[in-house]
């Protein structure tokens, strides 16, 4: 059946190659389809708790998307005439952001002080023509004494400053919406760049880490995608040495990126900023199927047959393994359905179609591409030698190898724990991403980028107003900023204090709460009939006054840390306040409890696919035993890699969630085609060295081939600034050499040394055997 | 306050509009969109004229994104002034621990209005910066200046179109847009659908300093009183920005009713009840 169908793909190669240009123009078409979403949301699935908690709190409370110019003069004194002056001008400036409902500064901070009777209620400068050394003096005097603003709006030392723009995205488009913001802003900002050179700016916020995501993903594309086509021309060019093989893989690799991502289109995927690396992968896994039937092409044109018969016998001896290898890697990719994250979901299911379109291009496609161009034998490099000679070493050192490299793997495995789930957007950028620079420069001068809403709720229509309920939030604001780690308390019960003294004569005795609940209303009632628009109390106080948003800002710390401080939260308040209803929402939050969920989620995918995987292996080496030894190299490269990483980094993201699924969908790869071999050999009756060395003279060469492409191109994905594809294709990597080197070392030891029960010998493998060498 | 006064022009005011059309229509040719826009604002203001003093109960229920409501309850008092803006004094009843807090306004046609607050809690009347007239009030979608009396001379007109009305379809408005002369409006312009007959806003659609449109108001429900003065009873604020609004219903309005400049002094809000 087989041979009947390859030599149904050769004898009319170009109805094949139209049949398979057609199939893939119809596929691609579905490109057209393929839309980018940029936005962190993507991360979330709508039933996301987190998210659906968020959007509640931004839909009672208005959204607080945003984004933060810091300015820095390099006097390092914000109370000049020219900066104070400049940060008047960006404010006002900064109400023409597309989507802007709200600018918070310094200068337009609306400042309460008694004015005889009064109540006065305004922007600390108004005017720039106003600037006198005396107002100027005035305003530090102010600024640098409300808590509102120390180490959100100005530095306490005040050498840093930061204008916030809220915006209010429609989320209609919302890419291009996000672009629009960071467009005019960037242009607003270069124009204050060139007029004043002694000052830098720095951009922070919600929408930036957005507009990150989306230079991240188009930076993939236009970087990773090309890098990889260099590195897949490098590598055919060393490996194949032949102009056609090389001409026929990057056919049969564009054709699949075409087909995947068509496909992908026509069922409704978007790309986003992970899985805008589909084609990387793809690319990778299609090579390595092609090199091998090229590379087997080749061996038996050496071996004299005609080229048809070469194709032929390539296509034949490699339909299985490649079919296997494929399935199992697809398999380990399907198993990211097991993720709480979408992106993760989709680069599954577009690797997983990706990869067994692959597989039917490179034996349909690839031949009939092979037969109509010229080929003739490569004179062969003949390291095949070097393979056999490998194979005495190995033989030779069993035990030690064995002794040697059990020790090693416990005590690299053993550091597995030492990692931990981290998942902090920021830290999705690489330090050498602008916006993970500013994002430090700002947490480094001002606040940190995490931040938590807390609203707390009183349960009563106009309950904050009451004396018990303000007394509460105040305990809670003032215990927050005795916690470590703590930037800065927004909270509403600083105003209260602030609105008593101002309501008497700004007797500085009287900065504490009121005492009455008609007071506190009315005071407020008060305040908010004297602000302008867009600086009203709508974004810390929902429509009946129930309940109040405090925002608290921490340090760029880990998710841990964020979840903890949330746990803190929670209990402070059932210890203290048990009556209030109190929730935390907030994108760090969000990213914190995705990273825990999708660990524990995918523990159960790679489980499953562990499971599928094995099951696989048992059936196609009909073996139970080769089966069931076959976990340990399967399994070992992961928790190596693992080891690895806890001594390279240590933080776990969300990418590095389904690598475990993911390598071992590859690597099993390596083992298959090892255990093949050798237990073939076993059934023509040889020892299990001789087995051994038989597996090491057939796929060796293989293996070292496979292992390089494969490598190669998830070394190209590692070179991704964007941590979540950059970390994946970087651990990826290491595990694949890794299982290189389990395969060609410890499994090999491992058989000699166990396996040593004579296998039933059957008559068909001794003649596997004979015809093949 | 007074709020939304719209009113007919009866059968003098049709007779004196005839003939100042067939008056002006040699003319008409020549009359800029500035000249036709200020012309309707003027008629606008003149056909309400007249009506001495009213008062009114109101009720806000505000609506956030969410679909949460608040309602919010207060009378209001209005005074009409000739010669400059109109005196307006607010009580609130609801939300209770804000019960008697008083808002007093004294609009001007060329200064800035002036705004007191009385707080019972403090037994103290404060006065509020006349800069800010632009924020929420009462949490709500509708700005002091959304509220205030209309004033001729605090806008810039521009006659864009005539169209079908919103609401009443069956009438013709006429579209104009006034830009704020103060600077402290929160607004760059707002642009009115008014009736051709009587003169009634129908639809106000108000822009934000990026010339977005930030706000929409519907009037609805118009009543006509004294055979002469249309007043609106449901106001709809809609925000496209925040997805919040808020409805304003009127009821219970009364007209003459012996109010005086006294009832609007700063000096006797603390007698207010």
């Amino acid at each position: 059946m087989k041979l009947s169908f390859i030599n149904a793909v050769l004898s009319r190669p170009i109805i094949t190659i139209l049949c398979c240009i057609l199939i893939v123009a119809g596929l691609g078409y579905g490109t057209s389809y393929l839309t980018f979403r940029g936005d962190y949301k993507v991360f979330f699935g709508d039933n996301n708790p987190q998210l659906q908690g968020f959007e509640e709190m931004q839909k009672t409370f208005n959204k607080n998307d945003n984004v933060s110019i810091v300015i820095a003069p390099k006097n390092e004194n914000v109370f000049t005439n020219e900066t104070f002056e400049l940060i008047f001008k960006i404010t006002e400036d900064s109400w023409q952001t597309p989507y802007s409902t709200r600018v918070d500064s310094i200068t337009n901070y609306q400042h309460t002080s008694a004015e005889e009777d009064d109540l006065l209620v305004e922007d600390i400068l108004l005017d720039p023509a106003d600037l006198s050394p005396a107002k100027l003096e005035y305003a530090k005097s102010v600024v640098l004494n409300e808590p509102m603003l120390v180490n959100r709006l100005i530095a306490p030392q005040g050498h840093v400053a930061m204008i916030n723009i809220t915006v209010q995205l429609p989320e209609k488009d919302k890419n291009q919406e996000v672009l629009d913001v960071v467009k005019h802003v960037r242009d607003m900002v270069d124009k204050y760049k060139a007029e004043y050179p002694d000052t830098d700016f720095h951009l922070a916020g919600i929408v930036m880490m957005n507009n990150g995501f989306i230079e991240e993903a188009q930076s993939d594309a236009q970087t990773l995608i090309p890098g990889m086509f260099l590195a897949i021309f490098i590598m055919l060019l060393l490996m194949l040495r032949s102009f056609t093989g090389m001409f026929a893989t990057i056919i049969v690799i564009i054709t699949s990126i075409v087909a995947t991502l068509g496909g992908a289109g026509l069922a409704g995927f978007y790309i986003s900023t992970p899985t805008v690396n589909v084609p990387v992968m793809v690319m990778t896994l299609a090579v390595a199927d092609c090199v091998h039937i090229i590379a087997s092409m080749h061996y038996y044109l050496r071996k004299g047959l005609s080229k048809n018969a070469a194709i032929t016998e390539a296509v034949n001896t490699n339909i299985t393994p490649v079919f296997i290898t494929s399935a199992t890697t697809a398999i380990g990719f399907l198993t990211f359905n097991f993720s709480d994250v979408p992106p993760l979901r989709d680069l599954g299911n577009m690797v997983a179609w990706g990869v067994m379109l692959a597989f039917v291009l490179a034996i349909t496609l690839l031949p009939a591409l092979l037969k109509l161009l010229p080929a003739r034998a490569i004179k062969q490099t003949d390291n095949s030698n070097f393979m056999e000679r490998f194979a005495e070493v190995v033989i030779e050192k069993r035990t030690p190898i064995l002794i040697g490299s059990t020790l090693l793997i416990v005590a690299v495995i053993a550091l597995v724990p030492q990692n931990k789930v981290n998942d902090v957007p920021i830290e999705y950028f690489d330090e050498s991403i602008t916006f993970r620079q500013d994002s430090d420069f700002m947490d480094q001068h001002l606040m940190g980028v995490s931040t938590i809403d807390i609203e707390i709720s009183s349960g009563e229509e106009n309950g904050i107003n009451k004396p018990k309920f303000i007394k509460q939030l105040d305990d809670f604001s003032l215990w927050l900023r005795e916690q470590d780690r703590i930037d800065h308390v927004f909270t509403l019960s600083d105003t209260f204090k602030r609105l008593n003294k101002s309501m008497h004569g700004d007797d500085q005795a009287y900065y504490r709460l009121p005492e009455d609940n008609e007071l506190a209303a009315q005071y407020l009632l008060m305040y908010e009939m004297s602000l302008p628009y867009g600086l009203d109390l709508n974004n810390q106080l929902n429509i009946d006054k129930s309940a109040v948003r405090l925002t608290l800002a921490m340090d760029n710390v880990g998710s841990d840390e964020i979840l903890a401080m949330e746990q803190k939260v929670l209990g402070w308040f059932k210890d203290n306040a048990p009556e209030l209803t109190v929730r935390g929402a907030s994108p760090a939050l969000m990213f914190g409890h995705i990273g825990d969920r999708n660990m524990s989620s995918m523990l159960i995918g790679t489980t499953v696919a562990t499971i599928l995987i094995s099951g696989l292996l048992i059936v196609a080496l009909r073996s139970l035993k080769l089966g069931t030894i076959s976990l340990l190299p399967n399994l070992l490269p992961a928790g190596l890699g693992f080891g690895f990483w806890a001594l390279y980094s240590g933080n776990i993201n969300l990418g590095l969630s389904v690598v475990t699924s993911m390598s071992l969908g590859i690597v099993v790869d390596d083992t298959v085609h090892f255990l093949a071999k050798y237990k073939l050999a076993r059934e023509a009756g040889k020892t299990a060295e001789d087995a051994v060395r038989y597996a090491f003279s057939r796929v060796g060469r293989a293996l070292w081939i496979t292992t390089l492409v494969l490598a190669t191109g998830f070394m190209v994905l590692a070179q991704s600034a964007f941590a979540l594809n950059g970390n994946m294709g970087l651990l990826t990597a290491v595990i694949i050499v890794l299982a290189l080197i389990v395969d060609f070392l410890f499994l090999p030891a491992f058989l000699i040394l166990t396996d040593k029960k004579q296998y039933p010998v059957k008559e068909s493998a001794h003649a596997a055997i004979q015809v093949q060498n | 306050m007074p709020l939304f006064k719209f009113k007919t022009k009866r059968i003098s005011t049709y007779l004196t509009a005839g003939l100042l059309t067939a008056a002006l229509a040699p003319f008409a040719q020549a009359q800029t969109p500035e000249e036709k826009g200020l012309e309707i604002a003027k008629t606008r203001k003149a056909t309400d004229r007249g009506w001495n003093n009213s008062e009114q109960d109101m009720k806000m229920i505000l609506r956030n994104a969410q679909g949460n409501e608040s309602v919010r309850e207060m009378r209001s008092r209005a005074l009409e002034i000739t010669n400059d803006g109109d005196k307006g004094l607010t009580i609130f009843d609801k939300p209770r621990d804000v019960k008697g807090t008083a808002f007093l306004s004294f609009s001007h046609t060329l200064e800035p209005d002036d705004q007191w607050l009385y707080l019972p809690a403090l037994k103290r009347v404060k006065r509020i910066s006349s800069r800010n007239k632009s924020g929420p009030f009462m949490g709500s979608e509708f700005a002091y200046e959304d509220m205030s009396s209309f004033e001729v001379e605090k806008y810039d007109y521009k006659f864009l179109r005539d169209e079908a009305c919103p609401v009443q379809p069956e009438l013709t408005c006429y579209v104009v847009e006034s830009n704020p002369k103060d600077k402290f409006s929160g607004y760059s312009k707002t642009i009115v659908w008014i009736d051709h007959k009587e003169y009634r806003m129908f639809k106000a659609e108000y822009y934000d300093k990026k010339k977005d449109l930030l706000k929409t108001l519907e009037s609805s429900e118009y009543k006509l009183y004294l055979d002469k003065y249309w007043r609106a009873h449901k106001l709809s604020m809609v925000n496209h920005q925040t997805g919040k609004s808020t409805v304003l219903l009127t009821d219970n309005i009364r007209f003459n009713t012996g109010l005086t400049d006294k009832d609007f002094d700063k000096n006797t809000l603390k007698r207010i009840r």
